[in-house]
């Protein structure tokens, strides 16, 4: 029973790890068909400044701050200067993102040099809880609750708010939206931004859950992500959340059970959907 | 004479290797109803994309209140004063009534909300159906939509793309009252294959056949030319 939750939680945190890399992927490919392959480098960015302000503040909060907002500008700096001139064309985005994400890899070497660095986690979130004779691990839980607490941010601004409304409008229909009179590359820049805080997000709070960061840390995840994407329907806010939880879950008990096939089990789930329902596993549309 | 609102000459349109638009001139004047006739394929919602900057011309000018306005992206030619009924309508499947609308509405102060007031009260039925999702509407009521999402501020000018394309014939009747009582304030172009519905609203007509405009003139004389309407449209 303990193995079995400490399975559950322990997916359930790589799963809000992955939908926070996702949720932003699929708004970008939605609303501009974009194909954003240098995502994963704005994780691993998000983890190294994010570690950095924190030691230098001694405060994981600050740190936290100090990710999201060095995600947002290079998101900024990203959309202006890699994805403007690529627009509508598929091949050249793959080709000049994953360039890119090359760059932001290296660079992060520049900077804070080729080795692996220690991450930890602060002193409040340490340890575990104790429920009966089950142990859980705090931090794990953290994740979680963040992952909830931004999904229920962005649902809420997506359903409520004008600009929420037009992105969803925008990702059903983009020519409507700028017949309409509104200046969809603006709002794709914001949404691209956003996506870009989300990863970098992503990135500072797995940082103290893996214990080190490392300049390829957000292949793997990047390539997770672009998995929950398809799964969740590309687009799909609220389909991102249940797919990465999906998706983190069967990593995680997968690993456990079945080690042989925990890398493979998220590209068979994809290949499954993309079969049975191209669409996605929770739209409800097409 | 009534001054010209919209200009539109020579104007070339590719799209990919196509060469669809060769050549469509016409133009709107201001309070009139001008109608674009032709068969399946000539050009219409070509045309109509075209001036909305969707499908960027290629030559050719297109003079909204004298001035070019070929180069500019479509929310700079929206917010100029053009409001666009596509022909498959541009519904948000997912958004309500209401959420269609907002969308629309560039700001929510009390004058925007009393014209959003002004224009429901053109289409009564999206008032009853205010939280429903805009997929789950009627084909009819989806123009309705449509209509008054493109007329929630105070157009200069409305372009139409066939209003009444697959609509029973009393919704068309409600949707030619709407036009009419549109055109009361604003100017519009319509496209429109209903013979009988575009004679009675349009003021003038412009033919196109082939991506190029063949003729144009004044509504009341292509009534009666029996010839031009057997040779382009197929009828009479
Ligand atoms: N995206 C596109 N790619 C290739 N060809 C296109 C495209 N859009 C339109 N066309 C072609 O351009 C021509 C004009 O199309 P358009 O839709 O403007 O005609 P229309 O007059 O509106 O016709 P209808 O009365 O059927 O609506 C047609 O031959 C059509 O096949
Ligand atoms: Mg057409």
């Amino acid at each position: 029973m303990e193995l079995l939750i400490n399975l559950t939680i322990n997916g359930l945190a790589t799963g809000m790890l992955i939908f926070l890399l996702a949720s932003g992927l699929t708004l970008i490919f939605g609303l501009m068909s974009v194909l954003n392959f240098a995502h994963g480098g704005l994780f691993a960015w998000g983890a190294y400044s994010g570690v950095w302000f924190y030691s230098l503040t001694g405060s994981f909060f600050l740190g936290i701050l100090g990710a999201i907002l060095t995600g947002a500008i290079l998101g900024f700096i990203t959309e202006k200067l890699i994805i403007t001139p690529v627009y509508g064309n598929h091949v050249q985005q793959i080709l000049i993102t994953l360039g890119f994400m090359l760059v932001l890899t290296e660079m992060l070497k520049v900077v804070w040099g080729p080795n692996q660095i220690a991450a930890k986690v602060p002193p409040y979130l340490a340890g575990s809880y104790e429920f009966g004779d089950v142990l859980i691990i705090k931090y794990r839980l953290f994740i979680i609750f963040v992952g909830f607490l931004i999904f229920g941010i962005f649902q809420y601004m997506l359903q409520k708010t004008k600009i929420g409304l037009v992105v969803r409008a925008g990702v059903m229909n983009k020519e409507m939206v700028q017949a309409l009179g509104i200046n969809i590359k603006r709002v794709f820049l914001y949404v691209f931004m956003t996506g870009a805080a989300l990863a970098a997000l992503g990135g500072v709070l797995f940082a103290p859950y893996s214990g080190v960061i490392y300049a390829e840390m957000g292949f793997e995840f990047a390539i997770l992500a672009f998995i929950v994407v398809v799964i969740g329907g590309m687009g799909s806010f609220s389909g991102s959340l249940s797919a990465a939880i999906l998706v983190g879950l069967a990593g995680s008990y997968m690993a456990y059970y079945v080690p042989a096939l925990s890398l493979a089990v998220n590209m068979m789930l994809m290949a499954i959907v993309l079969i049975f329902r191209p669409q996605g596993l929770f739209t409800a549309k097409g | 004479m009534m001054k010209t609102l919209l200009k539109v000459e020579e104007l070339h349109t590719h799209i990919g290797q196509y060469h669809i638009l060769q050549g469509v001139s016409f133009e709107a004047r201001e309070g009139e109803v001008s109608v674009l006739l032709g068969r399946n394929g000539a050009g219409k919602t070509t045309t109509l994309k075209t001036i909305m900057g969707l499908t960027p011309a290629s030559k050719g000018t297109i003079l909204f209140e004298d001035e070019d306005i070929k180069k500019r992206p479509t929310y700079v030619i929206a917010n100029s004063g053009i409001g666009y009924v596509p022909e498959d309508q541009g519904i948000f499947a997912d958004l309500t009534v209401e959420e269609n609308m907002k969308v629309a509405m560039r700001k929510e102060d009390d004058a925007t909300l009393a014209r959003q007031e002004y224009v429901l009260d053109l289409f009564p039925d999206l008032k009853t159906f205010w939280k429903k999702d805009g997929g789950h509407l009627s084909g009819g009521q989806k123009q309705m939509l449509a209509m008054a999402r493109a007329f929630v501020h105070e157009s200069k000018l409305l372009l139409i793309d066939e209003p009444s394309k697959g609509l029973a014939p009393i919704v068309i009747e409600k949707v030619m009252e709407a036009i009419t009582e549109m055109k009361k304030s604003t100017t519009i172009v319509l496209v429109e294959q209903n013979f009988f519905m575009a004679s009675r609203i349009g003021d003038r007509y412009t033919l196109i056949d082939d991506g190029a405009t063949v003729h144009a003139g004044a509504m009341k004389d292509l009534i009666q030319n029996e010839e031009l309407k057997r040779k382009y449209l197929g009828i009479g």
